[in-house]
């Protein structure tokens, strides 16, 4: 058993390597040298916990056994899981620190001598408060996530669920939380903490149904800031600095991630989180259009096109992930630098599920990282490029976004593929983006479609050139 | 007069959102997934939570209600610790520096 105070160092000392892990990130050089201090942190934490309690009796038998379980199922899940189903892996394991903090929460409750915070029945305030926040956002979490995970699973629809007067059942739901809150810290009774509990998974539902399949990389950042605040408030009940640390930063890392994803769309947090947005009701008002001509072409027509030109930049989108392309696209990639072309791609902030998303499958396909290009630092090259080869973007490329006010999507900062002298569209068909809008870049003179599933098309290419 | 241990602990936590912002601003934004894999991870140190609950079941009772929800604790945030170190550590693999191979 070692004391109290030198545990707190440890626990400072883990806090310490989480935030170098963090740090690493900032390249792809230092990153896996600081994913090693994350590893560090934990195993520093685990390792006092178990010589604070000092207690060894069966129970740490036990412990093992549930840690090495849990451990089996996560390790074989992160061997096997697809590179392309990342969105919704970190989806279900954010579920998974919310229901933890939970747990935690209840245990901690039902037996309050065990982190010293009184008596079952006189709970300290303080403690009684810290938690019942944990618990809260914890479950939030949860429940939000497990929605998270359904809709970009596919198991539920992506299309926001909407009904009269949820933002104002939301509200009461929301304050209702707190008054409960307030009724557990004076009376401490068990059934208040019970339904404070049962509340907020209810709310952590109803507050993603309303949000669309394009809003997911804003949904999957706020649940990830959400399970670090859980985390925090655990952290301030059990006294434990590690925990308050790694809150805080799990909390402000996912709430700035959040703000570069609005950003990326030009809309206000808030207005995501209402929801509502990319709807089948603007899909169907698009219908009503008449048919524009299209020039389409197949694969020879791209091949050409691509083996004649000097430069490409290329434009990947959810559609890539979804039809896994990413390895046809590099092989594509590769035929075209044999032949002395210049090849860049270029990434805006919400392609795909998750920030980064597209970045990971690119590193999959063995893509060199310095090749791949952010929205900002590309955009002035589209001008001077000779192909665009959009494969599975759409909103993100959609020239209304500058020009029409009235577009919902006005004002999103997008990539200029128009500018180059001939742009390649990959897609299935002309149907619009998640945003519901019909994309203005299909009826261009310079555009050509090739309507085919991004993969097979890629190779169909790669034939060809 | 003395200052409430909590202040200190809030204090932490403040300084630790600061800290927090300007690392994660400075995180490259092609390592977000990434990122959002690994802060998965380090914030399942919630297990040392779980493990005093759990150890805190009586010998003749290891089973009381309250390590229940601890084991159970411990079983989901190790999956996510085992988890989100490894698949983070799968990803940040696929971001070494290829070797051209002209």
């Amino acid at each position: 058993m070692i004391s109290a105070n030198l545990s707190a160092i440890f626990y400072l000392i883990s806090g310490i390597l989480f935030i170098l892990a963090l740090r690493g990130l900032s390249s792809p050089e230092t990153s896996r040298q600081g994913n090693l201090f994350g590893i560090l942190g934990m195993i520093i934490a685990i390792t006092v916990t178990f010589l604070t309690v000092g207690n060894f009796s069966t129970s740490t038998i036990y412990v093992f056994i549930f840690l090495l379980v849990g451990g089996a199922i996560g390790a074989f899940i992160a061997f096997k899981i697809p590179m392309t189903a990342m969105p919704e892996l970190v989806a279900g394991f954010h579920s998974l620190v919310g229901l933890a903090a939970v747990f935690v929460a209840i245990s901690a409750f039902k037996n309050p001598e065990a982190f010293n915070l009184g008596i079952p029945g006189d709970i300290k305030l303080a403690s009684l408060i810290e938690m019942s926040i944990g618990a809260a956002v914890g479950a939030i979490t949860f429940s939000g996530s497990i929605i998270a995970f359904l809709k970009l699973r596919g198991i539920m629809s992506g299309s926001p669920i909407t009904f009269t007067g949820q933002h104002i059942v939301n509200l009461l739901i929301g304050i209702s939380i707190f008054v409960l809150i307030y009724f557990l810290c004076s009376s401490q009774s068990e059934s208040f903490f019970w339904s404070m509990i049962a509340i907020s998974f209810l709310i952590g539902v109803l507050l993603i149904i309303p949000i669309g399949g394009a809003d997911m990389p804003v949904v999957i950042s706020m649940l990830n800031s959400y399970s670090g605040w859980a985390a925090a408030g655990i952290g301030f009940t059990l006294e434990n600095t590690a925990l308050i640390i790694t809150g805080a930063l799990v909390g402000s890392s996912g709430a700035i991630l959040s703000y570069i994803m609005c950003k990326g769309m030009n809309r206000s947090f808030f207005s995501v989180i209402l929801g509502g947005f990319g709807g089948d009701a603007n899909v169907s008002k698009d219908k009503k259009k008449d048919q524009k001509p299209v020039k389409s072409g197949n694969a020879e027509d791209a091949a050409f096109l691509l083996k004649n030109a000097s430069s490409v930049i290329i434009v990947p989108g959810y559609g890539m992930a979804v039809a896994q392309a990413q390895h046809a696209l590099r092989e594509m990639v590769d035929t075209l630098k044999k032949n002395d072309i210049k090849v860049s791609y270029a990434v805006h902030p919400v392609a795909g599920r998750m920030p980064g998303h597209m970045n990971v499958l690119l590193a999959e396909a063995n893509v060199p990282y310095d090749e791949v290009f952010e929205l900002d630092d590309i955009n002035n090259d589209f001008a001077n490029t000779d192909v665009a080869f959009v494969i599975g973007a759409n909103d993100v490329t959609n020239p209304v976004a500058k020009t029409d006010p009235q577009s919902p999507i006005f004002g999103m900062p997008v990539l200029d593929v128009e500018k180059c002298k001939s742009v390649l569209f990959v897609k299935r068909s002309l149907s619009p983006g998640y945003a519901g809008v019909d994309n203005e870049l299909f009826y261009r003179e310079n555009t050509m479609m090739l309507f085919a599933d991004a993969k097979k098309m890629t190779e169909d290419i790669v034939k060809n050139i | 007069m003395e200052i409430d241990p909590f202040i200190f602990r809030f204090s932490i936590f403040i300084l630790a959102i600061f800290v927090g912002y300007y690392v994660v601003w400075s995180v490259t934004p092609s390592l977000h997934t990434p990122l959002m894999s690994v802060t998965n991870a380090i914030s399942s140190v919630i297990i040392v939570g779980a493990i005093i609950a759990a150890l805190a079941g009586s010998s003749e009772n290891i089973f009381e209600i309250s390590s229940i929800f601890g084991f159970l604790a411990i079983v989901l945030a190790a999956v996510n610790i085992f988890g989100g170190f490894l698949v983070t550590q799968r990803m940040l693999q696929m971001y070494k520096k290829k070797k051209k191979n002209k």
